[in-house]
């Protein structure tokens, strides 16, 4: 009885089947297209080949013979590590100290940081411009973190998840004789470790894939980022397709892989504020 | 009294140590948020290149220059097509998709999940790079339409102003659908399954409960994810850049994109870039203000 019936359930969702596998479809094939197009000829691709070929090592050393591949990927290593780390450490602190110590006036003020999220990137684009490079801050790493190591959408998301930080516990560590500073680092870090993993996921891809803003600060050749190097590749006349589609599977690489080791971690760190 | 005097300073010390602890991240912000975007709107008043910065005559010059701007213009109306196009499809695809996946007998919920999940794994101008070749002349597109015989020879996607857009939504649907799905499936784990079984013995089918059960439990979340897109496609910028590059003719241009040209691409006008800039921000404050408010009434 309960067989037949689950077989009656499984026969009503054919058509859901049916959809979700189109709709699974058309989100992978230009995923999987890009890895074939890496491995063909820029010829074959544009004949319509789908299947990898055996060319890829021909586009990789076409890649790194015209573009500086390897110090673009360090630079994004470096600039995407350091923002993560820098951009956890001073949005936990902030997040932990609005809602552990929390009264009228540190909610007012988390209620006027929050109106950042409304400004555009492209506004305080010049005014940072200007004082960036009067600073001497371009083509270097403090420069590219400074504008992304503090957002209102990680405190927020930080600030949500210490509400369920027992306070009990900040209590008792006082009692032992603790200092706030060694409160945070002892008690609440290590418990929140599921929460940090998210927020580094999220602020790693966001640095990473971050566009915009190194195009304007990296005036140099030899601070570039991964993402303006695949830009750079299609600015010629004539576009190597194989070459332009291994430059986006480098660039895509460390964010996958993140996203399949940690999806779970990832999907809470996009949703993560929000709670 | 000895240990009431010290708890007093005990007191104290936590509180400057709230304080100290939101400083950095306060600061950050302000200086780099805040304070640019009142230099921008001070610079949105002036006219002239590097240190000749001087007070435009009149004061909003800069301002009156966009009304009779033709690109600028074209660039808004690009912007909002995007925006009354492109979110509406994206999201309710994306609370579709959620319903479905939130079955409890359907099978491989987390092999789908992850597909459609997918595309976010990408940065922007990787896709953006991927479906320009996608829907090159030369591209798979057009060789596919033509082995299928439905087109003789490749089509010009990006040459032609109403296809590159059409090109662009694609990209952005794409894109940005499993995003926005993973808000509603989080939402929808939250609504209780006896729910929808109750519904189910009313006999309301899966249309009536999508929108009697559904939409209005995940309205919150639906008001979220709108507020975001709107500020996205406002935002545009990686994709008009690396897709279309703005063309043909700047018939795909994205506000952004103009504002960067304007600024390192043309002949440089800090001044004339920071007006437009603010008008953006201004766009964004209303619709979320918007938003927000219209959220608000209905419940």
């Amino acid at each position: 009885m309960i067989k037949k019936n689950s077989s009656m359930i499984q026969r009503r969702l054919i058509p859901t089947y049916i959809f979700l596998i189109i709709v699974s479809f058309i989100s992978v094939f230009p995923l999987y297209w890009m890895i074939s197009a890496a491995t063909n000829t820029s010829v074959d691709v544009s004949r319509g080949r789908i299947l990898p070929g055996g060319h890829f090592m021909e586009n990789f050393n076409n890649l790194t013979a015209q573009q500086p591949l390897w110090r673009a990927l360090g630079n994004s290593f470096l600039y995407a590590i350091v923002t993560t780390l820098v951009c956890l450490l001073i949005c936990s602190i902030a997040g932990y100290g609005f809602e552990v110590y929390h009264d009228k006036w540190k909610d007012k003020l988390f209620s006027i940081l929050l109106l950042a999220m409304m400004i555009p990137q492209v506004a305080t684009m010049v005014p940072l411009f200007q004082m960036f490079s009067k600073a001497r801050l371009l083509n270097c790493t403090l420069g590219f973190i400074l504008p992304m190591i503090s957002t209102p959408f990680m405190i927020m998301m930080f600030r949500q998840n210490a509400r369920a930080f027992p306070i009990d516990i900040i209590e008792a560590a006082r009692i032992d004789g603790l200092n706030e500073v060694q409160i945070f680092f002892r008690m609440f870090f290590p418990t929140m470790k599921s929460t940090y993993a998210a927020a580094a996921v999220i602020t790693f891809m966001n640095a990473w894939n971050s566009y915009l803003w190194p195009k304007v600060i990296m005036t140099d050749n030899n601070s570039l980022t991964m993402p303006m190097l695949i830009a750079n590749l299609i600015t010629g006349y004539v576009t190597d397709y194989g070459m332009l589609m291994c430059g986006v599977l480098f660039c895509s690489i460390p964010t996958m892989i993140v996203f399949f080791v940690l999806q779970k971690q990832f999907a809470e760190g996009i949703t993560g504020a929000v709670k | 009294m000895n240990s009431n005097k010290k708890g007093m300073t005990l007191v104290a010390k936590q509180k400057a140590a709230g304080w100290a602890f939101l400083t950095p991240a306060t600061l950050m912000i302000v200086v780099m948020s805040f304070y640019p975007m009142v230099r921008a709107f001070l610079i949105s008043l002036q006219t002239g290149a590097g240190a000749n910065m001087r007070f435009a005559e009149p004061i909003f010059s800069n301002y009156q220059r966009m009304m009779a701007d033709k690109v600028f213009i074209k660039s808004i109306g690009n912007t909002f097509l995007y925006l009354l196009i492109q979110v509406p499809i994206m999201l309710i695809l994306a609370i579709l998709l959620a319903q479905l996946l939130n079955n409890k007998d359907l099978k491989f919920k987390g092999l789908f999940r992850t597909c459609v999940f997918l595309p976010c794994a990408t940065s922007l101008v990787s896709y953006a790079l991927i479906f320009r070749s996608l829907f090159a002349q030369e591209g798979l597109i057009n060789s596919i339409l033509v082995k299928l015989h439905i087109l003789e020879s490749g089509y010009n996607f990006l040459g032609n102003a109403a296809s590159a857009k059409i090109v662009i939504i694609i990209a952005l649907v794409w894109r940005w659908t499993g995003y926005n799905m993973v808000f509603y499936l989080s939402g929808l784990q939250n609504i209780e399954y006896s729910v929808y079984e109750a519904a189910k013995i009313d006999g309301a089918n899966g249309w009536k409960t999508f929108w009697g059960i559904t939409v209005p439990l995940l309205k919150p979340t639906i008001i979220m994810t709108f507020i975001m897109s709107i500020n996205g496609t406002l935002q545009l910028f990686d994709e008009s850049v690396n897709l279309t590059k703005g063309g043909p003719a700047n018939a795909t241009i994205t506000m952004s994109h103009y504002v960067y040209n304007t600024c390192f691409i043309n002949v440089p006008n800090f001044g004339y870039a920071s007006a437009m800039a603010f008008l953006i921000f201004i766009m964004v404050a209303v619709l979320a203000f918007i938003n927000l408010k219209v959220g608000d009434t209905r419940d």
